[in-house]
């Protein structure tokens, strides 16, 4: 079995091999920026929206926290097909991986906001009180106060979360989009053995996810030691 | 005209009532001390003429004008005049000195940025931190922290200043250059209403000493009167304990 492996290796890094496979890995690493990098905008704007003040605004409070509680709870495939289904009902030509991309957003708001949140949390309650007395409006807290100290508290988890949901995108081999994953039963069914495919998908799988982690660590560096310069 | 007139101020946090028909006021240019023990709803009453806790009834007024607490662009109008001062300073501890004095007046106020700092450094220079005008809060003592979070008040330029214990938080030895700071600022004619539990300073400062219990106002009058012949067994309770530790 050995030898057999061996002798494919070179077919597998034929230019048409290798480019399908870096293409799958491109769509795997955009897919994950651009969902939960949208995701993270979104949950901001879903954690500004839940911390409003008064009566006035409990609906929106409401539907805010029933967003974020629902889409923790239910499986990211789940959120796929009805994304899939949807999608498709009011737009029949929408490619496969916007609905994915789509999919990956909804899901990454929910988990992003719970992280934005905990970290604007972490700004102690009477520096608000303090910025709320010099009439910071709810908005210019934020910008001047809480965020600049919450990032700090923020940044590695957001990190961590991404780079656990370049796994989770390999769900999206299930409605047809050609990722990293899917591009693996492809070639194993071109008839490349199963061991030596998803061995490489694993190597490439690492390479997204490594250089995430070591920028999240070294971006949690850099804000540990901004605080004391 | 009273430069502020509070006349039977209530508040409450749910059920539980803390203060009680509070009547006070104060004249321009007069340092106005209330002293009572724990829990008797001095800070409250700072708090509510802020606008952080709502009143349950009474009015506040200041410079004659009446501040509505449910109107927020009235009590925006009320936080252009009153600055307050917290027991724990309670600076941002992502900005610098200067940064924490000159941020409400820049992005708040919309003053010309220059202006605002060189203003802010002549203000720092009076509370003795002219050198600490890059260092972050964390880098400070508690009491030169809290002389920065006075300097930020102050930079806001308002008529009535608040403060609330603040040398409370703070090592003995720190106490004296801030009580030398609010010393200055009342020899300066700014109206102050202070919280404090050092006796001995409030007496030598005040122009009239307020002594509340359980939400209320039950003893005032010039220091020598509250301190010497307090007229309620309350106040002779309360000053027995403190002046004898
Ligand atoms: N955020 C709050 N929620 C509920 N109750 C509160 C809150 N803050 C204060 N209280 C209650 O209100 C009452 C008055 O508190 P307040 O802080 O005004 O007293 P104080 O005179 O400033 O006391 P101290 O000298 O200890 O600072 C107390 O019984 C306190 O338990
Ligand atoms: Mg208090």
């Amino acid at each position: 079995m050995l030898e057999r492996m061996a002798n494919e290796i070179p077919r597998l890094f034929e230019y048409y091999s290798a480019i399908f496979l870096l293409k799958a890995m491109g769509t795997t690493l955009l897919m994950t920026l651009v969902g939960v990098g949208l995701g993270f905008l979104l949950g901001f704007v879903i954690v500004y929206l839940r911390q409003t003040p008064g009566l006035f605004w409990v609906p929106v409070r409401i539907v805010a926290i029933t967003y974020v509680e629902i889409f923790r709870r239910i499986p990211f495939l789940v959120i796929l097909y009805l994304v899939l289904f949807f999608i498709q009902a009011i737009s029949p030509n929408a490619s496969l991986f916007t609905i994915a991309t789509i999919g990956i957003c909804m899901m990454a708001i929910a988990y992003t906001s719970e992280i934005i949140r905990a970290g604007f949390e972490s700004v102690p309650r009477q520096q608000i009180e303090a910025a709320s007395a010099m009439n910071f409006s709810r908005w210019k807290t934020l910008i001047n106060v809480i965020a600049p100290q919450s990032w700090p508290v923020i940044v590695p988890p957001a990190f961590a979360y991404m780079v656990s949901f370049i796994k989770d995108t390999a769900l999206v081999s299930q409605i047809g989009v050609v990722e990293l994953t899917f591009a693996g039963k492809v070639m194993n069914n071109r008839g490349y053995s199963a061991l030596l495919v998803y061995g490489t998908i694993l190597i490439l799988y690492f390479l997204l996810s490594y250089p995430l982690t070591r920028l999240g660590g070294y971006l949690e560096k850099r804000f540990a030691s901004s605080k004391d310069n | 005209m009273h430069h502020l007139k509070i006349t039977n101020l209530s508040s409450a946090y749910g059920k539980n009532v803390v203060l009680t028909d509070v009547s006070l006021t104060v004249d321009k240019g007069q340092v106005i001390s209330l002293v009572g023990p724990s829990g008797s709803g001095k800070s409250t009453l700072l708090r509510v003429l802020v606008g952080l806790t709502p009143p349950t009834g009474g009015t506040v007024e200041i410079q004659g004008e009446l501040i509505n607490y449910n109107s927020k662009s009235s009590i925006k109008l009320s936080r252009d005049r009153m600055a307050i001062v917290f027991q724990q300073y309670n600076l941002f501890q992502n900005m610098d000195v200067m940064g924490n004095v000159t941020i409400a007046p820049i992005k708040i106020k919309k003053r010309d940025r220059k202006e605002v700092e060189a203003e802010a450094e002549d203000l720092l220079e009076r509370v003795g931190l002219a050198d600490k005008l890059t260092a972050y809060p964390d880098q400070l003592s508690g009491g030169q922290q809290q002389r920065v979070a006075i300097a930020r008040a102050l930079a806001l330029q308002p008529d009535l200043l608040l403060l609330d214990e603040v040398t409370s938080a703070l090592d003995p030895e720190l106490v004296t250059e801030v009580l030398d700071t609010i010393r200055r600022l009342a020899s300066d004619g700014m109206t102050m209403i202070i919280v404090s539990h050092e006796m001995g300073f409030v007496r030598e400062i005040s122009d009239q000493v307020v002594m509340m219990d359980e939400g209320r106002i039950i003893e005032r009058g010039l220091p020598a009167e509250i301190f010497d012949k307090p007229t309620t067994d309350r106040a002779r309770e309360f000053f027995g304990k403190i002046l004898r530790h």
